[in-house]
């Protein structure tokens, strides 16, 4: 993406886009990575509820797996998970493996 | 001269302020009382009261709250106005590059006041310079009337759309705060037609538009933010030579970015901010009566300082006291560092520098008869024989 000059920049550096965040990419600096496992999803949609970010994708009131350009990794959602018969539906994983 | 009928009144630099705010009647005025600044307050809440303006005031519970509610209206789509001094801007430090870097153009008042401790109440310029790197253009007022006119043409330079930064109008504590002086008020009605509506830029209270400010900025973008910003200040310069004149072909009072007086061929010259200009002008006369070519510079625009302008008015000089009425411990004073700055660049008079009047301490004529000596030996000499020294301080 091109970088704006100083002369580019809104007055103020005022956000005018509602929303815009989702453009900007945060997910590079996470270690862990959740891993959604669904056979053993109830879609209580705890994850979605607990996640501090926006980063649980849900369509149609399921869900549906990560935005993995803002998921950090914190392992909210793995934690509070409750899964099916003591099986997480949400792993975490470290990342390059 | 326009054709503004003039009433000559007798007011204090509060009463001034207070009134030049009325006119103005900005939306909303956020502050919290501190001496000697109170008496604006004090007037302009009785305005209120009197449902003589249409502003919301809100007395908050500190001035970090005050300048906070300040930025919170301005950003909303205000035209906003405070009032303060000393400890009451110091406490507001934080807030003040908020304002400024929101790009938000609040007016102050700012009655200047020495900053304790030890505890003072009195005039001196430490609170305004301590405000000198938070990005808000400063005006400096000799006088109730000077600081009634900076005060009605604040919002023309701050809202400028090539400016956009917030605007301290300084006036020295109790000596023109508290004293009457004979001045003239503007018409109402000419006042509202100088100054116009606001118009505020992406305010937040446009909520078809929603928008966020004071979004993160990192090392990628801050620096193209501070550029946007010292630009800004650049382009006042312009503006508030523009304003000037616009405001002299109306009302008839010139003001340029600094004071000459009887600078022209002057050979010894002062530098002063503020109410000490009036005593200085005074023995400026007294020794061009003698024969000695004496004048005063005396700043109005401190931020941003005209360096290339005071350069060119000083070039010619002998020698020059800067009197600072605030100090840079360990450093010289504030203006001198100014001063010293705009003669570099050329083969300048010899500087030096004295602190006075700290805490409220009267500068008295025979005190600026012994500078302007000095100027003179110092002007024959070529030499100073101590740049920074406090004056009028027992030994």
């Amino acid at each position: 993406m091109k970088q704006m000059n100083w002369k580019e920049l809104p007055h103020a550096g005022t956000v005018l886009k509602a929303g815009n965040a989702n453009e900007y990419k945060t997910g590079s600096w996470r270690s862990l990575k959740p891993r959604w496992i669904e056979e053993n999803c109830i879609q209580c949609l705890f994850c979605w509820v607990y996640c501090p970010d926006s980063a649980v994708s849900v369509k149609d009131e399921k869900m549906t797996g990560f935005d993995y350009d803002h998921c950090k990794g914190c392992g909210v959602c793995a934690m509070e998970c409750p899964g099916k018969k003591g099986n997480k539906a949400i792993v975490m994983e470290e990342e390059g493996k | 001269m326009g054709a503004t009928t003039t009433k000559i009144v007798a007011v204090t630099g509060n009463q001034a302020v207070a009134e030049a705010l009325r006119q103005l009647n900005p939306d909303v005025m956020p502050a919290y009382p501190i001496t000697p600044s109170t008496g604006i307050m004090e007037s302009f809440t009785k305005f209120v009261s009197d449902g003589k303006v249409d502003t919301e005031t809100i007395l908050v519970e500190s001035e970090h709250s005050a300048m906070s509610a300040c930025i919170g209206a301005s950003a909303a789509g205000g035209r906003v106005a405070t009032a303060t001094s000393a400890q009451g801007l110091a406490l507001m430090w934080e807030m003040l590059h908020i304002a400024s870097g929101y790009r938000l153009p609040i007016l102050m008042a700012l009655v200047n006041r020495a900053l304790s401790a030890p505890l003072n109440i009195h005039g001196d310029h430490s609170d305004g310079m301590g405000m000198r790197d938070c990005s808000w253009i400063q005006l400096f007022s000799e006088n109730a009337q000077e600081a009634y006119d900076n005060t009605i043409m604040a919002y023309r330079i701050a809202e400028h759309k090539d400016v956009r930064l917030p605007i301290a109008v300084n006036m020295d504590g109790f000596i023109i705060s508290h004293s009457i002086e004979s001045m003239t008020f503007i018409p109402d009605a000419e006042v509202k037609k100088f100054v116009g509506d606001y118009i505020a830029i992406d305010p937040l209270l446009d909520i078809d538009h929603p928008k966020s400010i004071g979004a993160l900025v990192l090392p990628d973008y801050y620096m193209e933010h501070k550029r946007a910003q010292h630009e800004a200040m650049l382009n006042a310069k312009k503006v508030i030579s523009d304003v000037s004149a616009e405001f002299a072909r109306l009302f008839g009072r010139k003001y340029d970015l600094f004071e000459s007086y009887r600078l022209e061929d002057a050979e010894v010259v002062l530098v002063a901010l503020n109410s000490a200009a009036g005593t200085i002008k005074d023995e400026v006369d007294r020794y061009r009566e003698k024969g000695v070519k004496a004048g005063l510079l005396k700043p109005r625009v401190f931020r941003p300082f005209p360096y290339e302008e005071v350069g060119a008015a000083l070039k010619n000089a002998k020698a020059v006291c800067v009197m600072d009425r605030a100090d840079s411990y360990g450093g010289y004073g504030p203006l001198f560092m100014e001063i010293a700055s705009a003669v570099q660049p050329h083969r300048g008079p010899v500087l030096f520098n004295k602190v006075y009047g700290l805490g409220g301490r009267d500068l008295m004529p025979l005190d600026v008869d012994q500078l302007i000596d000095e100027t003179i030996e110092v002007a024959k000499t070529g030499k100073a024989k101590m740049v920074k020294e406090y004056i009028t301080v027992r030994n």
